[in-house]
């Protein structure tokens, strides 16, 4: 009785969920006690969102996994947490950590990893319930049924009876959401729960847990890198930096007048614009050229299609000095575009044109030189530098293979390449694991400026960094075209990105090339319809932008099984002509902006 | 150097033991037969299986010889021989794993092939039908007791080696035009040695067993040679007396092991936080 009376207070007056002073201290490798959160507080009224943003390192999923009592290996919470009548340390009637689960419930980034594939998803989803006791079996079916159904899932009544591998990504994202909700819980924390998708599914993913937050009235806590994501999820933003709080706000607030200068480098650095003045392309015989180029993966057969093809009929050209764009989303063939560049997948079909030379399909065919002149550079910089060698060891064999360069004459070179990326001399003594992300990625540029290359094959280069990070990357990549005259083929997903850096843009569907043209083009309609989809899908700054969005009109056409010729985004696509698109293959289009289109709309058709 | 005695003294504390125990055995081997008191086939005592004395100090065996410097010498050989097969095992083991990485994907399917059917044979058969298909002269059991350990060396060694020649640091060497010998030695190798040293402990331990367990049936060493097993053998003997001579050397294929182990134990958790 007198554990209620005390408890009694708090439910009614204070907030639902209450931090104070929280601080965790971890070990770091040289033994000494590094503080990774210092001093956080705050509180979550019932029925609010609370979005923690900040950059890596911040400290966002430390906080997250504290309120559900939970340290990473040796850290060690101080502090006071309160979540409904639960405590840290249980001294009031129950502990966080033995509400995980249950009434503490976390929706992690990636979703696939988190269903056993040979289960059933629903026996998965309401599990939790089960083992809680919350609710009974049949009760907790309902109640999951209609969870599926306020998460837009596809036929709600079936779903469940589906295993995880037949499922798509941003499916299981929303299935893990449901199963966050059955016990319905007094906290759900999303843990970047979209990051991991493609912007297209994001959208529907985002407007799907906005609604189920409102619907049920689940208290959260969304932890996010990106602003524009957490505009449309929130109520309220912790902007965290090194473990800190730098500013804690309404979402209106934060974005419209945020009172920090951290709040404002993150706002800017959220829509990257490249401050190098550009050189005009130079025009006459592109550097590089492919034409008709047919690629995939596996065993290639009689005809001369592979197992798994994957490209099909790609064309593009780059300018000497030129920035193209390729961008598509996840699966749509972009890296494998650079990979039959660089001679690391060998097309079937189709030629690679260097300064109207053609280029030998496979690695070992070709010269040394024409080696040189061509460099990839990999997304991920933690798995692109060998952890084994020095970064002057990494940047000196590429001289010594290329050009004989060796001892001193080698350092020299290391050091003025450094210079070249702003990083000190002294960087060429250390290990790439003791740099950060944004470091590697330069290192990782260095190494194939080394090569004094004409064209760079950038695969995703900015998409595993933090945006102030990115931001500067991007003005590295600026710099050194305008200094060097060095061309690039620009992978990436992120159509902000591409538009800040590139003159030219190529947009992939599915392998095939659906529109191109100069970048300045995509600022405006007239698009292809997946074009349209890709920008529009791209999250604003602004809060009612999700609302706005969900005005699209569903797909009308049915696609054949095979195929055939016809256009590929036939299945997805909003503005399908009966009659025509699933009959014939689309033209391609010459707009007035410039831009070519594979599509059977016409320009005025496209631009509405 | 500096570095290694930072991560001695980061072990844990049954990783110490382990790496005490390695370092002592590694020094009888090197020191021993110069500090041993008797040459180790002399016989020296009129008593057979005698206890702990001033002058025997792990008393005699069964035929009056001193067990101390018996002992040492029969470490030598246990460690020296185990060490040069592991040695042997490893290079063969690991470099037809690099060859089965980088090399083209056919030669890869042969060697994986045909490891995984050496592997299915039991390594203490395999090893007895090689004694006794070709006799047991020091260099046949030392080539012995590596072959019959190349294909476990080689089956943990490609697993490594095929992971990291997919990393992007390898594809980026390999777009720049570099050899498969480069790729193998400079891009793969350096990244794969802490896991493949555990291995290697563990395999020492195991031929170290198989030797031991050879010379126990008198397959292994010949007399008047004699390593760890053969003296646990000669003396069996004792075993109802309880004499020193037959459990000395017991207790130091024992510690041998289960230091050599402690160690890996140690080492490789240590790594994996
Ligand atoms: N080594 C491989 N073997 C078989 N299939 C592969 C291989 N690499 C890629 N694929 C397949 O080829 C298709 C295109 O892959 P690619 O990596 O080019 O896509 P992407 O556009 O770069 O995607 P992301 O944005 O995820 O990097 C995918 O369906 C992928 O599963
Ligand atoms: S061709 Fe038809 S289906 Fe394809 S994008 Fe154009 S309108 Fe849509
Ligand atoms: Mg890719």
């Amino acid at each position: 009785m007198t554990a209620q009376a005390q408890i009694a207070p708090s439910q009614t007056g204070a907030a639902h969920v209450e931090v104070c002073n929280l601080c965790v201290t971890v070990r770091a490798p040289d033994g000494s006690a590094l503080r990774i959160v210092d001093d956080v507080s705050f509180a979550i009224p019932r029925g609010e969102v609370l979005a923690l943003i900040g950059e890596s390192g911040s400290g966002k999923t430390t906080i997250a996994l504290s309120l559900m009592g939970y340290a990473r290996g040796g850290a060690r919470i101080e502090g006071r947490i309160r979540v409904g009548d639960a405590t840290l340390d249980g001294t009031e009637s129950a502990s966080l950590a033995a509400q995980r689960g249950n009434r503490i419930t976390y929706v992690a980034q990636s979703a696939a990893a988190a269903f056993n594939p040979s289960r059933r998803v629903m026996e998965q989803v309401i599990e939790p319930a089960l083992i809680h006791g919350t609710a009974s079996d049949a009760e907790a079916r309902r109640h999951a049924v209609e969870l599926f159904e306020a998460l837009s899932l596809p036929d709600p009544a079936g779903i469940g009876s589906r295993y995880p591998h037949e499922l798509s990504g941003g499916q299981l994202q929303r299935l893990m959401a449901a199963m966050a909700l059955i016990t319905r819980p007094d906290l759900v924390i999303f843990d970047e729960p979209t990051t991991a998708l493609d912007v297209t599914t994001q959208v529907e993913v985002l407007q799907a847990f906005r609604k189920v937050v409102r619907d049920q009235g689940a208290t959260g806590v969304y932890v996010s890198h990106d602003l524009a994501v957490v505009a449309q999820m929130a109520d309220r933003i912790l902007v965290l930096n090194r473990g800190r709080v730098r500013e804690q706000d309404a979402v209106r607030a934060v974005l419209e007048t945020p009172a920090d200068d951290y709040t404002r480098t993150l706002l800017a650095a959220a829509r990257p614009v490249v401050k190098a003045a550009v050189p005009a392309p130079a025009t006459g015989s592109p550097l590089l050229s492919i034409e008709g180029i047919c690629a995939g993966y596996g065993p290639v057969d009689r005809e001369g299609r592979a197992a798994h093809p994957v490209l099909s009929d790609v064309s593009l050209h780059i300018g000497r000095g030129a920035a193209v764009g390729v961008i598509g989303e996840s699966g749509s063939g972009k890296s494998t575009v650079a990979r039959v560049v660089a001679g690391l997948l060998a097309p079937t079909a189709g030629t690679v044109l260097l300064d109207g030379q053609p280029l030998a399909r496979s690695l070992k065919d070709r010269s040394r030189e024409e080696l040189r002149r061509v460099q990839i550079v990999f997304q991920n910089a933690d798995i692109a530098l060998n952890p084994a060698h020095s970064v002057g060891e990494i940047l000196g064999r590429v001289l010594r293979f290329y050009e004989g360069i060796s001892g001193h004459a080698a350092r020299a070179r290391v050091a003025e390449l450094l210079d070249l990326i702003r990083l000190p001399a002294a960087v060429a003594t250390r290990r790439c694991d003791e740099l950060s992300g944004g470091q590697k990625q330069r290192i990782n540029l260095a190494r194939a400026l080394a090569a004094k290359p004409d064209l760079i094959l950038c695969d995703e280069v900015t998409s595993a960094l933090d945006t102030v990070v990115r931001e500067a990357i991007l003005e590295l990549l600026a710099e050194l075209r305008r200094d060097l005259g060095v061309a690039y083929l620009f992978i990436s997903h992120d159509i902000a990105t591409v538009q800040a850096l590139c003159d030219e843009i190529v947009v992939l569907y599915k392998g095939t090339c659906v529109e191109s043209g100069p970048a300045r083009a995509y600022a405006a309609p007239p698009f292809h319809p997946y074009t349209d989809l890709l920008i529009s899908s791209v999250p604003e700054l602004r809060t009612d932008w999700l609302s706005d969005v969900g005005r699209k009109d569903p797909p009308r056409l049915a696609a054949p099984d095979d195929g055939g010729g016809l256009c590929r985004f036939l299945p997805r696509c909003p503005v399908a002509i009966a009659g025509r698109c699933d009959t014939a293959s689309p033209p391609l289009r010459q707009l007035d902006s410039g831009n070519a289109v594979l599509c059977h709309r016409s320009q005025a058709e496209l631009a509405g | 150097m500096d570095s290694l005695i930072r991560a001695a003294r980061r072990l844990p504390l049954s990783g110490k033991l382990g790496l005490g125990l390695v370092v002592f055995w590694i020094v009888v081997a090197i020191a021993g037969p110069f500090v041993a008191p008797y040459p180790p086939g002399s016989f020296v005592n009129e008593e057979v299986f005698a206890g702990s004395s001033g002058r025997f100090l792990l008393g005699s065996d069964f035929l009056g010889r001193d067990v101390l410097s018996r002992l040492l010498s029969g470490a030598r050989f246990t460690v020296g021989l185990s060490a040069i097969a592991v040695a042997i095992a490893a290079s063969i083991g690991t470099g037809l794993a690099l060859c089965a990485a980088v090399g083209p994907r056919w030669l890869d399917e042969i060697l994986s092939r045909s490891m995984d059917t050496l592997i299915s044979i039991p390594s203490k058969i395999f090893a007895l039908v090689l004694v006794a298909a070709f006799g047991s002269s020091i260099v046949l059991l030392t080539l012995i007791l590596a072959l019959t350990y190349v294909p476990g060396n080689f089956r943990i060694a490609r697993s490594l080696a095929v992971g990291l020649a997919r990393l992007d640091y390898v594809e980026v060497a390999r777009a720049r035009g570099e050899g498969r010998l480069y790729l193998a030695l400079v891009e793969v190798l350096p990244n794969m040695m802490r896991p493949l040293f555990a291995d290697i402990g563990l395999r020492f331990v195991f031929i170290v067993l198989l030797l031991s367990g050879l010379s126990f049936l008198g397959l292994g060493l010949q007399p008047p040679d004699a390593d760890l097993g053969s003296l646990v053998r000669e003396n069996t003997s004792g075993l109802a007396e309880g004499a020193l001579a037959i459990i000395a050397p017991a207790v130091a294929i024992a510690s041998l092991t289960v230091g050599v182990n402690l160690l890996i134990d140690a080492a490789t958790q240590g790594k994996a936080e």
